[in-house]
C-alpha cells in the first residue's frame, strides 16, 4: 500500500545547511507518527532529485518537496509546482518541476498536486552544521510542514493508503 | 594531434578569455577556461577545479568503524563506491581481510548494483541527450525531460535500470541511501529470501533492458555524423583493475596497465603497493591533483580510467552477453585500441550489461541470505581499498592510531586519475572544433560533451534551489569583461549581467 501523502526531502546531512531538507523530513517523520493514523504519510530523504523519484510518486494524492534553498528572504518558502519542460542543462540532480514532467511523460497523466518547501540555507561546506539561525529558520519550516499536513488530510486524503 | 602546448600558453597578454563555469550536468565547482587571440585562434584550454574540498580533513580524527558510514556523504552520486572502497581499506586495520565468501558476495551485489543505477543514469540521463539530438540542438531539448518527451520508451527504461540497481543497493545495505551494510571485517546484515526473490522476479526485463541499452549505445555511436567520428580522440594509457585471470573486474583485483597502443606495460600488479606504480603531481592553476605513472614522470605518464579503459583492458568479460557486445566493440573497431571519448558510451552500456548478468548469478548465490559475515584478527596500523567505481578506479587509504582514531586519509578518485585525460579531450575539441570560430553556445556545448563522457563526479552532493548553471565570459586583455552570457535556469541566455563570483579564478 502506498501511502496518500509524500514528504520528500534532499540534502547532504554533512554539508552545513544541506542538511536542513533530510532534518525537517526526520521531525515530520517522528511528528506524523505521533498525530497522524499510520499509513497517512511517506517521508523520504535522498542526496539529491533524481529521475527515479518519478516513481515515488506515483499512487499520491499529495506531495511535499523540501529542500535547503540559497538567497531567501525568510525563513522558509511555500510555493505550488507544476510539470515543466525546463530549458536548464541540469547537474546531477532534477529541478522538482523537471521530475514532474518526467512523471508525466512516462507514466502519460497528470503527477499530483505538488508542493516545495524551500528552507533559508547559507553555508554548505563538509563537515559543517546548521548554526543556530539555521535551526530557527528550520523550526519556522517544519511549523508550516505540520500545517501542509493536516491541511492535506483536511482535504481528503486518504488514511488507508492507495494502490500503487 | 598534439595538444600539449594548450595548457599554457606562450604568452597570455592580450589573449581574450573565455570561461565555461561551472560545468552544468557536472557535480562541484569546475569550469574549463578558453584564451583566444584576435584571430579567435585557441591559445590555451584548461580543465579548471576552483574549489578545494578537503575530504581528507573531513575523515582524519573519527574513529575508523564509523569512517564506511561518513564517506558516503563525500558523494552523492555514488556513495556506495565510497562505502565499499573505505570498507575494504578498513578490513585490513581491523584485521578482517579477506572478508566471508558471504560478506563477499553480498559486497559484490551491492557493488555491480551500484555500477547498474550509475551507469544508468548516466547513459540516460547525461549523455543521451547529446547523442540522441545532437551536440548543437537546441538547450532545452539536450535534457533528460527532452529524452522522456521524444522517447518516452528509452526514458522508461533508463528510469527502471536504474531504479533496479537502487533497490539492489537497498536490499543489501538496508537503504536506498545511507545504508550501513558493509563493516571493517564484513557485513552487518544477509539478504532477505523475500527481497531476493521479488529482484529476481524483474531479471528477465531488466536484462532485456540493459541489452538494449547496449544496442542502443552501438547504434547512436555509429550513427554519429562524420564530423564526430575522432571527437575528442586522445591515446592514453589504461589502467584498472582486472582479476587474476584477465577477466574484467569491478571489485577486488589486480592492477593492469596497457599502452594507449595496446600493449600490456603492467600486469598482476598487487594493489597494495599502488604508490610503487603512481604518485601525484600539482600544478599552479586547479586544485585537483593529476595521477602519473612513475616510471614515465608527470608529462607522459598519465592515463586514462573508467569504462573505455577497463573494456579494453580486460581479455575477457566472465558473463556471456557482455562478452558478446565486447568482442562486437572490438570487432567494430578493427581489433585495434580505441580512443574517442564518445566510445565510452558504447563501453559504458557493455559494463552495465555485465552489471546486470552479475546480479543475476548473485541472486542465486544462497551465500547471499546467510553465513558467518565478519572476520576478525590481528588488529593492523593502515589499510588500502580499491574498487572499480563506475566512472574508473577508486582508492582509499588510511592510517589508524592506537586510539582507534583516523590518523592520514587519502583518496584517489577516478575523476583525479582522469585529469589529464580530461584536460587532452577539452584541447582536442578546442583545437578541431571552436579554433578560429565564432563562439556558440553550441560550439562551447562540444567541449561539456567532451567532458561528459567521463562524467567528473567534481564534487557531490551539496546542492540548493537556484544554483548559477552556466556562464560565459569574454574579457579583453586588461581584464574588462567585453561580452557575458548567462544561460539561466530556466535555459534563457541573459547578457549584460554580472560575472559569477568564480569566474575571477584563473
Amino acid at each position: 500500500m502506498t501511502a496518500p501523502l509524500l514528504v520528500l526531502g534532499w540534502g547532504n546531512p554533512s554539508r552545513g545547511d544541506d542538511a536542513l531538507g533530510p532534518m525537517l523530513v526526520d521531525a515530520l517523520a517522528a511528528y506524523a507518527g505521533r498525530a497522524l493514523p499510520a499509513g497517512t504519510v511517506d517521508c523520504l530523504s535522498d542526496y539529491q532529485l533524481q529521475i527515479e523519484h518519478a516513481l515515488d510518486l506515483v499512487g499520491r494524492e499529495r506531495v511535499l518537496f523540501v529542500d535547503a534553498a540559497r538567497g531567501l528572504d525568510a525563513a522558509c518558502q511555500m510555493r505550488r509546482v507544476e510539470p515543466q519542460r525546463e530549458r536548464r542543462i541540469t547537474s546531477h540532480a532534477l529541478s522538482p518541476e523537471a521530475l514532474l514532467q518526467v512523471f508525466a511523460d512516462l507514466q502519460q497523466r497528470e503527477p499530483p498536486r505538488c508542493d516545495v518547501l524551500a528552507i533559508r540555507g547559507r553555508r554548505w561546506e563538509l563537515g559543517e552544521q546548521p548554526d543556530a539561525q539555521a535551526v530557527a529558520d528550520l523550526e519556522q519550516a517544519l511549523a508550516r510542514a505540520r500545517e501542509w499536513l493536516h491541511d492535506a488530510v483536511a482535504r481528503g486524503a486518504h488514511t488507508e493508503g492507495v494502490n500503487a | 594531434m598534439d595538444t600539449r602546448p594548450l595548457e599554457t600558453a606562450a604568452d597570455p597578454k592580450g589573449l581574450r578569455r573565455i570561461a565555461i563555469d561551472p560545468l552544468s550536468r557536472v557535480e562541484g565547482h569546475g569550469k574549463v577556461t578558453l584564451l583566444l587571440d584576435d584571430d579567435n585562434r585557441v591559445r590555451q584550454a584548461r580543465l579548471h577545479i576552483v574549489e578545494f574540498r578537503g575530504f581528507e580533513k573531513f575523515i582524519e580524527g573519527r574513529p575508523y568503524w564509523e569512517v564506511p558510514v561518513m564517506v558516503q556523504r563525500l558523494c552523492g552520486i555514488y556513495p556506495v563506491s565510497h562505502h565499499l572502497a573505505a570498507s575494504k581499506a578498513l578490513d585490513r586495520v581491523a584485521g578482517g581481510w579477506p572478508v566471508p565468501p558471504a560478506a563477499d558476495r553480498i559486497r559484490r551485489l551491492m557493488h555491480y548494483g551500484q555500477i547498474v543505477q550509475s551507469h544508468a543514469l548516466h547513459f540516460f540521463h547525461l549523455a543521451s541527450p547529446d547523442l540522441l539530438f545532437g551536440f548543437d540542438a537546441e538547450v532545452d531539448r539536450r535534457n533528460i525531460v527532452g529524452v522522456a518527451g521524444a522517447f518516452p520508451d528509452a526514458a522508461r527504461q533508463g528510469v527502471m535500470l536504474r531504479k533496479f540497481g537502487q533497490e539492489v543497493i537497498r536490499i543489501t545495505s538496508g537503504k536506498r541511501i545511507h545504508g550501513t551494510g558493509a563493516i571493517p571485517g564484513g557485513m552487518n546484515r544477509a539478504v532477505d529470501p523475500a527481497e531476493r526473490d521479488a529482484l529476481r522476479a524483474e531479471l528477465p526485463q531488466v536484462l532485456a533492458w540493459a541489452q538494449d541499452a547496449v544496442t542502443l549505445a552501438r547504434r547512436l555511436h555509429e550513427n554519429l555524423p562524420a564530423r564526430y567520428a575522432d571527437f575528442a580522440d586522445t591515446p592514453a594509457a589504461m589502467m584498472s583493475l582486472v582479476g587474476r585471470d584477465g577477466a574484467m573486474e569491478l571489485y577486488d583485483g589486480v592492477l593492469r596497465l596497457r599502452e594507449s597502443d595496446g600493449r600490456i606495460a603492467v600486469d598482476g600488479f598487487d594493489d597494495q603497493c599502488y604508490r610503487e606504480l603512481i604518485d601525484e603531481a600539482v600544478k599552479p592553476w586547479t586544485y585537483m591533483k593529476f595521477p602519473y605513472r612513475r616510471d614515465l614522470g608527470v608529462d607522459d605518464g598519465w592515463y586514462r580510467v573508467g569504462p573505455l579503459a577497463r573494456v579494453q583492458n580486460c581479455d575477457f568479460i566472465p558473463t556471456p552477453r557482455a562478452e558478446a557486445a565486447r568482442q562486437a566493440f572490438v570487432a567494430a573497431h578493427g581489433g585495434q585500441p580505441v580512443h574517442t571519448v564518445l566510445a565510452t558510451h558504447w563501453a559504458r552500456m557493455i559494463e552495465l550489461l555485465h552489471g546486470v548478468e552479475t546480479v543475476a548469478a548473485l541472486l542465486d548465490d544462497a551465500l547471499i541470505t546467510g553465513g558467518p559475515l565478519q572476520a576478525e584478527g590481528p588488529r593492523q596500523r593502515s589499510g588500502i581499498g580499491m574498487i572499480e567505481a563506475p566512472r574508473g578506479t577508486l582508492i582509499h587509504e588510511y592510517e589508524v592510531g592506537d586510539d582507534d582514531l583516523v590518523t592520514r586519509c587519502n583518496l584517489i578518485v577516478s575523476t583525479t586519475h582522469n585529469n589529464q585525460a580530461m584536460n587532452e579531450a577539452v584541447r582536442a575539441v578546442a583545437l578541431r572544433y571552436l579554433d578560429g570560430e565564432t563562439i556558440t553556445e553550441g560550439l562551447l556545448n562540444h567541449i561539456e560533451v567532451a567532458v561528459r563522457a567521463y562524467d567528473p563526479c567534481l564534487s557531490c552532493a551539496t546542492h540548493a534551489l537556484g544554483q548559477m548553471p552556466l556562464a560565459v565570459s569574454v574579457r579583453a586583455a586588461d581584464g574588462r569583461v567585453l561580452d557575458h552570457v548567462l544561460r539561466s535556469s530556466t535555459g534563457e541566455l541573459l547578457r549584460d549581467g554580472p560575472a559569477h563570483d568564480a569566474e575571477a579564478a584563473q
